[in-house]
């Protein structure tokens, strides 16, 4: 099943009203599904098109402009190795060379026994600590292929599942908005006044 | 609100905005863009994306122009800058030269030049801007990108995204205009391509405008594609007549055959839109099928002969018919055929005395409709209401449905849809009134009397769109819930929305029951009763337009002489007597007049086949063999006639008005209607009641022998709510038995959400089984029982 569960529906709801038109929840309902599956499945598209009220055609099409919705199943870890500069300057090709080694697939590839996807990435934002990799976008810098092997062992021993949930969990705590913050739905050209608890302290 | 101006005391326009365009002064309105103002004058801007009846995006920023502001010049895209008063543009200096030789520069990096095979070379705006307004040459030597050549997005369009430069022009036409936003952008980025969602095709009744105002060869359509070059072909304005909306087109033929219609803007109708059927039927003109010589039944097979003899032969029925009672000849059909068409044989019939004639075929409505108050279509669009009673509008009048969805996207109309089933015009319409058939009067009486209802009829112009919705249900519901609309808001106009082409056409040049003689029901049904001898079937399919085909097989046995007048066999003509080959589309000029009253021209393209001939030239000789000249002795002799003859035809009179826009026709004083309410009796609750409709690709002649189309046909299927489904304990995809008053089909039951509880909906006419067997014409509504095969 990869359309979005019983639970997982209700938050979908509940994410949903929080907006004046429906398909502005695309987004984060499209975390939800890569929460839920681990990666953008074609029935979630589909299925999430249903509850916001456009076609799959339209779900796709955002969907697939952004680099970290994977439309193909990844690994329960996705290990991304920075490969610009500095990294690069500090071995960075080295490092990928050694964890495809380690873990016998080349970059792009995911293990057979789907724990990990291994990604070459652009800059990651932390120069001065390169080489830099991430694990589900949680940094690990300086790496020496040293670390590479520690991390990818306890990480198979479920080791680091605290510090490392699996590909698609955004956050481990669910973020809950009040109920009474809810715009529901409503056309945004008929919305002439602002919601209750904003209590007229901004105009929308 | 005017403004005098008090030192020229004239009248000033307060949205008038003046500008100059390239030094000569240009009058602009308020809100409009540079583009579109510069687009009265010569001074031509490039443009690849902005297409004037969609919104502007600024996508190819091909139109840079300059315009004058307090630092100077600046290049702006003309097609996202609004004008201003007093405002300076310029559209020819070296700095827009530049400008727009850049951006054509960078639009031809990635585009292959593959012009030579390409199908849009030769019309191509990307091709005639690069050389008008393109830089020459390029300095791009690195490898173009590569995606698969031109892969298939539906059943009609094929895509090569090599091709593509991103414009936005299809994507938009299918989300904004269209409502299928089937194909969209993805990988936006580097890679940005339009592409449908894995697995889901570009099913869109519309698709086929996406190629027409593609700028360049990326969406190419299967029925032209390497049939023709663009400097091949010749072509002609003419009007659409595959239904009774009369969408402006241009036909194209190549090697005297056509090839393919492109859509025309004009105001009043289709403003350069076509849906597929219509864009794409004229293959069946094209067709192997099509009938070339008269053909005479040897009592074993129709065999084919000269039109003297064929001629001869049907004079000869028609005489011995008439000589019997001249009751006993009756004509159905005329509504395929041209305004002309209709009046020859109409002079023919009054010659002969034949009062049984009908076009419409028992799946439309009374002509006292066109009696009433008339609204245009342009007319429905502005009011402020406009009430739904009538077929969906999506699969029965296409592009009728693009224009009432406009106006109620853009907030001009409210869309009161009242509906025994959800239509494609269900989400957008401001309320709905669901109703089981038979009960509609009430429920019109019903919903209007809300005070949110009178509210909004009170707001402003009400227009209702009437037409039959349901071929399973007596014709009397629908003209009882208009007369309710009437008692509701007295000021209403009507848009009668009758179904094939030329039925308006048809109906005002005679070919409707004269005398108080009956419909084509009650000649169907005098036939069945052995009073008809002779019935002549002018481009009329009885056995598959007529919803009740029991009916249509007792009278078909009982005539003595069928004689059918068409361009194709089917399934009524298969034993006919006489066939006459009829000249088709493209074929014949003439005028055709469409729902709303509007008559253009239709023009020929095309030697018609073989020696198939059109329909008024067939009754001008008939009615020479049978000695009672009508006196025609061409096509303007005859239009001629027409004008003087039907005072409806009269704006005509010039056959140049019938270009362009058209003319409508003359109006008469309109009355009104008032009808007793009835209601059909209640429904067994163990019962579903029938609702049976169109859809858009039926087995029509003219889409069934379009090899392009063809393919598109679904098999018939039951479609009930999933409720109901449930409730009758069967599995979606299964065959079920569906009975009705000792009858019963065995059918594929499918669920669908937008058929209501306590009804069924059946397409009618398609592939697989026949459904007409349930549909029994004298009774008011149809109920059927659903049952599992065990």
């Amino acid at each position: 099943m990869s359309r979005l569960n019983e639970t997982n529906t209700k938050s979908a709801r509940e994410i949903i009203a929080r907006y004046p038109r429906p398909k502005s929840a695309l987004i984060p309902l499209l975390h939800l599904s890569q929460e839920q599956n681990g990666y953008i499945t074609r029935e979630a598209m589909q299925h999430l098109g249903e509850l916001v009220g456009v076609t799959s055609a339209e779900v796709y099409g955002t969907a697939t402009f952004y680099e970290m919705f994977k439309f193909e199943p990844v690994g329960k870890y996705l290990i991304n190795i920075c490969g610009t500069l500095s990294c690069a300057l500090m071995g960075a090709n080295e490092l990928m060379h050694h964890a495809e080694k380690k873990l016998g697939v080349n970059a792009g590839g995911t293990t057979s026994d789907g724990m990990f996807t291994l990604a070459h990435a652009e800059c990651q934002a932390a120069c001065t600590e390169a080489p830099t990799l991430q694990v589900n976008y949680r940094y690990r810098l300086r790496v020496t292929p040293t670390d590479l092997d520690n991390l990818i062992d306890n990480l198979r021993d479920n080791k680091l599942k605290d510090e490392f949930p699996p590909h698609g969990v955004l956050a481990k705590v669910q973020q809950v908005i009040p109920a009474d913050r809810a715009v529901g739905t409503k056309d945004p050209e008929d919305v002439n006044e602002s919601p209750a608890w904003l209590d007229g302290k901004a105009a929308l | 609100m005017t403004i005098v101006d008090p030192i020229k005391e004239s009248v000033v326009d307060p949205n008038l905005v003046n500008i100059t365009i390239n030094g000569k002064p240009v009058a602009a309105r308020k809100g409009e863009l540079i583009i579109a103002a510069a687009d009265r004058t010569d001074d031509f801007i490039p443009r690849f994306c902005y297409h004037p009846r969609m919104s502007s995006v600024g996508m190819c920023r091909q139109c840079l122009v300059e315009v004058e502001t307090p630092r100077g010049p600046m290049i702006v895209v003309s097609c996202m800058t609004p004008v201003v008063e007093g405002q300076i543009v310029r559209t020819t200096t070296d700095s827009v030269k530049k400008a727009q030789e850049g951006v054509l520069e960078l639009l031809l990096a990635n585009h292959p030049l593959d012009c030579p095979v390409c199908d849009k070379g030769g019309e191509c705006p990307l091709q005639d801007q690069a050389f008008s307004h393109g830089p020459g040459e390029s300095r791009f030597v690195e490898e173009k990108r590569h995606y698969e050549k031109p892969i298939a997005i539906s059943d009609i369009v094929y895509l090569d995204r090599e091709r593509c430069i991103l414009c936005d022009r299809c994507t938009r036409f299918a989300d904004e205009v269209a409502g299928d936003a089937l194909i969209t952008f993805t990988s936006r980025g580097n890679d940005t391509q339009v592409l449908t969602f894995p697995d889901e095709p570009f099913s869109s009744y519309f698709s086929g405008n996406t190629v027409q105002i593609c700028p360049v060869g990326a969406l190419t359509a299967k029925p032209y594609r390497f049939k023709a070059r663009p400097w091949d072909l010749e072509q002609t304005e003419s009007t659409c007549t595959s239904c009774s909306v009369g969408c402006r087109t241009v036909v194209q033929s190549s090697r005297d055959e056509l090839v393919r219609y492109q859509g025309v803007d004009i105001d009043p109708v289709n403003w350069g839109w076509l849906c597929d059927r219509g864009r794409y039927n004229f293959e069946s003109v094209n067709s192997p099928d099509r009938l070339t010589t008269p053909l005479v039944n040897t009592g074993t097979e129709l065999a084919a002969t000269s039109w003297s003899v064929a001629l001869e032969t049907t004079a000869r029925m028609i005489r011995l018919a008439l000589a019997n009672n001249k009751n006993s000849v009756a004509i159905l059909g005329g509504a395929r055929g041209t305004n002309e068409d209709a009046f020859a044989w109409a002079m023919l019939a009054d010659k002969l005395g034949i009062d049984q004639r009908d076009s419409q075929l028992g799946d439309g409505l009374s002509p006292e409709v066109f009696n009433l108050a008339q609204a245009t279509i342009d007319e429905t669009c502005a009011a402020s209401t406009i009430i739904l009673l009538a077929p969906d509008l999506k699969e029965e009048l296409p592009v009728l449905y693009l224009r009432v969805r406009d106006a109620a996207q853009k907030r001009k109309s409210r869309i009161i849809e009242v509906s025994a089933r959800d239509s494609g015009l269900t989400p957008h319409a401001w309320r709905t009134v669901g109703f089981e058939p038979g009960h509609q009067a009430q429920a019109v009486r019903d919903a209007l009397s809300i005070p949110e209802m009178k509210e909004q009829l009170a707001r402003g112009q009400v227009v209702v769109v009437v037409g039959r919705h349901n071929l399973a249900e007596n014709e009397m519901f629908t003209l009882q819930a208009l007369a309710e609309v009437f008692v509701a808001a007295p000021s209403v106009k009507v848009l009668p929305v009758l179904r094939r082409g030329n039925v308006r056409g048809a109906i005002a040049a005679g070919l409707t029951p004269q005398n108080n003689s009956g419909d084509a029901i009650d000649i169907l049904n005098a036939a069945a009763a052995g009073k008809i001898d002779c019935l002549i079937l002018l481009g009329a399919d009885p056995m598959s337009d007529v919803p009740d085909s029991g009916l249509v097989q007792r009278a078909f046995t009982q005539v003595k002489n069928l004689i059918s007048i068409d361009t194709m066999i089917n399934d009524s003509n298969r034993n006919a007597d006489v066939v006459l080959p009829a000249a088709a589309y493209g074929e014949k000029s003439g005028t055709t007049t469409n729902l709303e009253g509007r008559i253009s021209n239709v023009a020929q393209k095309i030697t018609p086949r073989g020696t198939s001939r059109p329909d008024w030239m067939i009754a001008t000789e008939l009615s020479i063999s049978l000695g009672v000249d009508i006196g025609v002795s061409s096509l303007e002799d005859l239009n001629s006639k027409l004008v003087g003859a039907v005072a409806a035809f009269a704006p005509s009179i010039d056959a140049k008005s019938t270009h362009g826009d058209g003319m409508l026709m003359a109006r008469e004083t309109p009355v009104t209607i008032s009808g007793d309410l009835s209601k059909a009796i209640d429904r067994n609750a163990y019962n579903l009641r029938l609702v049976v409709s169109r859809t858009m690709y039926d087995l029509a002649g003219s889409t069934v022998s379009s090899p392009s189309l063809a393919g598109i046909i679904t098999d018939a299927a039951i479609f009930v709510n999933p409720l109901d489904l449930g409730r009758i304990g069967v599995a979606e995809g299964t065959n079920v038995r569906v009975g009705a008053e000792g009858t019963n089909i065995v059918i594929m039951i499918k669920s669908h959400n937008g058929v209501h509880r306590g009804t069924a909906w059946l397409p009618f006419n398609h592939t697989g089984v026949d459904i007409r067997p349930l549909l029994n014409i004298s009774s008011d509504v149809v109920d059927v029982r659903i049952e599992p095969i065990k």
